[in-house]
């Protein structure tokens, strides 16, 4: 039963997504000339939604009942999984987190639909919008049509066995689970309706002065919940592989990274085209790579070309996404060609020393960056063609080219917002860098003074105090000003400046994440000490400022899984600090025991235990110790970054009307402008 | 027109060809050390309480499957073993079945619904999964009557399978390939491995402290 719901509710949307596409591009050529086809296109995207999240709460009804005659559940699903495990094993492997996409990007376009209600009701010439839903629903296809036949997650299973085996063990091990792939789709799936948008313009031949703004609160939504996904991910391999590391250039890891990189890109050098009019070619090929890196990295992690940690099981649906992407690479690059004239800049760059250019050569970094990313992920691949090897690049490759442009981009995090637009002057400069290179200098000659040596180290802390200083500039001088014009107090004064550009000192928080997780990821990199012992119980052993005094261990059995706890006492300089239990858990369906490490976390240093081994008479354990510092300053990072772009996304009321006509204004301008072909 | 601007579609051409080239690889079939190697022995008690030994049946070709009544692939390999016991049966091929992560009730409703008359052991703990390196189930290891494993397949098993390789193991009277090893079956280590059973905690070895 839950099988054929969930099944028919696929392919009806699978249909209708199609139908909605085709009289969506059919309104596009007609330039909404009959309201009748923007009409139906837009209930199409209501309805792929509805009927996407039909066949979403049918699967997890089947996971929550045991129906093991549906084929996923009887792949993910096992009566002795706790409740939420069960519930999050929707997305534990292929079929079931190709659904969960669907149901993202559905949800994405229905909310398109809804943030478009304008144009629906007064049709204005402007083609833009039904082309975008067009995309859009053409992208739902692809997927409709992957759940609707080779990873179709509602195959009939007769006779139904008995049990399952329960989500991969590694997957049951942590909440985390829960919470790191929706946040993950959320963004990446979202790069859909910027491309779309995008693509939009294309059809429709027009990038009037209004697409960057329509375009850019469609991005950063997306950006944001990936820069999280992105973040929980480390912060998930952190707390439970028992390695002490958060990433580890894995190529699932990179493929969420790397649309990361080019969409960071995109919403700079958006900027530049909004203000100045140019690089539209440039940014327009940002955001179109964006979505094509999302297809690709999937493509890569789940057709089983490449072989990483995230093991997805083999599947058939590789040649569907060779044969899509090949479709949307080409055919966008071609209209990226063909529209090429559309594009040309109309300003030009007016002074080297200006936001401009910082903007030009963050662009230039990040494209590297994903470059970079790129070619290392597809190593093996092309290795493998060229040499017949089995060959891949590890960590150090991926190190020693990202770290230099990573430090470029921390310095330009400050410079960027410090430097005028048009032309900036040395005076300028001068004034304003000083007291934050002053700053950097003394924080570095201080940290060296504490015996800091390691030059790469040096080289973050100064550069981030130095960014984060002429950041502080761009909150303090205005604020100074305000509070000599009105004699409003600091916390007033200070709010009222940021109120007044919520956007541009959003961004600047931004910068402020990024900065802190660039320190948090160099000081723990680099300082990191670990120790492994075998201890009697009873004894102890020290790792920097930490004494770890092994206490007992025993033996727990619970409904999933048995697990092996050891107790420790941690004491610092003989006073008590803490009491840690790592412990090691054995799952029916895994070969080898999955341990989870005990983390004292604070934002000064993580003390990091892992249970490794443990004698049967319990007299005995062998535990792994890690210190690092800073490492929470990643995950605060991450916290700061989303206050940002919560900050410069939110708009009142007022606001969101003025856009609003401000956009109407720009499809009125399109109506009347000379159509470009 | 620029003939130019169409240079950056045409340089995706390369690109795609290179990853449909990649999905005809595999990238997870890492050569196995085992082929050529002495398969590892086991004594491990049958579902119906029975010992069985697989050095006993050196002199035989058999066939060593890894299975779960949990395992989807499993289900639909089971007849393709169910008839190449029937017809390589007769001529010598031992099939065994080695139950991975199951309980015994479950695999013994198992095979009373499909069939199968070959033996069918409890890999209690994993431990022979683990010699074996055993990347999921199924996985099937065709071992030649010197006791060496000749050819490893991972994932179900197919009919064309079975006649490619059943036929060399019964033909040949001794050794398929060059060398061969000193004893017939490599004894197997099995402590030190962490091991999982229901009786937990009683059963259950450890790591021995490094």
């Amino acid at each position: 039963m839950n099988a054929w719901i969930g099944h028919i509710a696929t392919l009806m949307a699978l249909f209708v997504a199609g139908g909605g596409a085709a009289v969506a591009f059919l309104a596009g050529r007609t330039g909404g000339s009959d309201p009748r086809y923007m009409r139906a296109a837009r209930q199409a995207g209501v309805a792929v939604f509805v009927l996407v999240l039909i066949a979403f709460a049918t699967m997890e009804r089947a996971l929550i009942t045991h129906d093991f005659s549906v084929s996923y559940v009887a792949q993910v699903g096992s009566r002795t999984t706790p409740l939420f495990y069960t519930i999050i094993s929707l997305w534990s492997a292929l079929e079931g987190s190709i659904l969960l996409w669907a149901l993202i990007l559905s949800g994405y376009t229905a909310l398109l639909v809804r943030w478009t209600r304008r144009y629906y009701e007064e049709p204005n010439g402007d083609s833009q919008v039904p082309y975008a839903l067009g995309t859009l629903l053409s992208v739902n296809v692809f997927f409709l049509l992957l759940i609707s036949w080779p990873a179709n997650p509602f195959h009939i299973l007769s006779p139904a066995p008995l049990d399952g085996p329960g989500p991969n063990a590694l997957l049951q091990n942590s909440p985390f689970m829960g919470v790191h792939p929706p946040l993950l789709y959320t963004g990446y799936v979202g790069m859909s309706v910027p491309f779309s948008l995008a693509m939009g313009a294309l059809f429709a031949g027009r990038l009037g002065p209004e697409w960057p703004k329509r375009i850019r609160r469609w991005t950063m939504v997306p950006w944001t919940f990936l820069s999280l996904g992105i973040l929980a991910g480390a912060w998930w391999s952190y707390e439970v592989l028992g390695w002490g590391g958060y990433w580890a250039w894995d190529p699932v890891e990179n493929a969420s990274f790397m649309p990361w990189l080019t969409a960071t890109a995109f919403l700079h050098s958006l900027m530049v085209q909004e203000r100045r009019g140019m690089l539209k070619m440039w940014t327009i090929t940002l955001i179109v790579s964006t979505f094509l890196l999302t297809v690709l990295g999937t493509f890569l992690t789940r057709s089983g070309v490449l072989a990483s940690v995230h093991a997805f099981t083999q599947s058939p649906i590789g040649p569907f996404f060779l044969v899509y992407l090949a479709i949307v690479l080409l055919g966008s690059l071609a209209l990226l060609a063909w529209r090429s004239e559309t594009l040309e800049s109309e300003g030009q760059f007016d002074a080297v020393l200006s936001r401009e250019t910082a903007f030009m050569i963050n662009n230039l970094l990040f494209a590297a960056f994903a470059f970079v990313v790129l070619l290392g992920t597809m190593f093996p691949l092309i290795a493998e063609a060229v040499r017949g090897a089995k060959v891949s690049v590890g960590g150090p490759y991926f190190n020693e080219l990202s770290v230099p442009i990573a430090l470029l981009l921390v310095f330009l995090a400050g410079v960027g917002p410090a430097l005028p637009w048009r032309k900036g002057s040395l005076e300028l400069v001068r004034g304003k860098f000083r007291w934050p290179f002053a700053a950097a200098l003394a924080v570095a000659a201080v940290l060296f003074v504490f015996g800091v040596r390691q030059s790469l180290a040096l080289l973050t802390f100064g550069l981030a105090v130095f960014a984060f200083g002429l950041l502080i500039e761009e909150f303090a001088t205005p604020t100074r000003a305000r509070r000599r014009n009105t004699g409003e107090s600091l916390p007033v004064a200070l709010w009222r400046v940021i109120a007044s550009n919520r956007r541009r000192y959003g961004g600047y928080i931004v910068h402020s994440g990024i900065l802190v997780i660039a320190v948090g990821i160099a000081a723990s990199a680099t300082f990191r000490k670990e120790a492994e012992w075998t201890l009697r119980r009873g004894s102890a052993a020290d790792i920097g400022r930490y004494r770890v005094q092994f206490d007992s261990v025993w033996a727990v059995k619970e409904p999933n899984r048995d697990g092996v706890i050891a107790a420790t006492t941690i004491t610092t300089a003989a006073q008590p600090f803490a009491k840690l239990y790592p412990r090691l858990n054995y799952y029916p369906t895994a070969v080898e025991p999955i341990g989870t490490p005990a983390v004292r976390e604070s934002l000064r240093e993580d003390l990091y235990l892992v249970l490794m081994a443990y004698t049967q008479d319990g007299q005995q354990a062998t535990l792994k110790a890690i210190a690092s510092p800073l490492v929470g300053w990643i995950w605060l990072g991450g916290g700061i970054v989303a206050l940002g772009a919560l900050l410069a996304l939110w708009r009142t009321r007022a606001e969101s009307e003025r856009q609003a006509r401000a956009i109407e204004r720009g499809g009125e301008a399109a109506r009347h402008a000379a159509p470009v072909h | 027109m620029h003939w130019r601007r169409w240079l950056v579609p045409l340089s995706a051409l390369p690109v795609l060809a290179l990853l449909a080239w990649g999905l005809t690889r595999d990238a997870h079939t890492i050569p196995s050390p085992l082929p050529g190697k002495a398969a590892p022995d086991f004594a491990l008690q049958t579902l119906s309480g029975d010992s069985l030994h697989l050095h006993d049946l050196t002199g035989q070709p058999v066939l060593v499957n890894f299975w779960a009544s949990w395992c989807l692939a499993c289900r639909g390999e089971h007849q393709v073993l169910v008839d190449a016991a029937q017809r390589y049966g007769p001529k010598g091929l031992r099939v065994v079945g080695v139950v991975y992560e199951d309980t015994r009730d479950n695999a013994q409703q198992w095979i009373t619904e499909r069939g199968g008359t070959w033996p069918n052991v409890l890999d209690i703990g994993s431990h022979t999964a683990i010699q074996y390196g055993l990347f999921g189930v199924p996985e099937t290891f065709f071992i030649a009557r010197d006791g060496r494993i000749v050819y490893k397949q991972i994932g179900p098993l197919d009919p064309a399978v079975i006649d490619q390789w059943v036929p060399k193991l019964l033909a040949s009277s001794a050794a398929i390939g060059p060398n061969v090893p000193e004893q017939p079956f490599a004894q197997g280590k099995s402590e030190g491995y962490v091991r999982t059973s229901p009786d937990f905690p009683a059963t259950r070895g450890t790591t021995p402290p490094r």
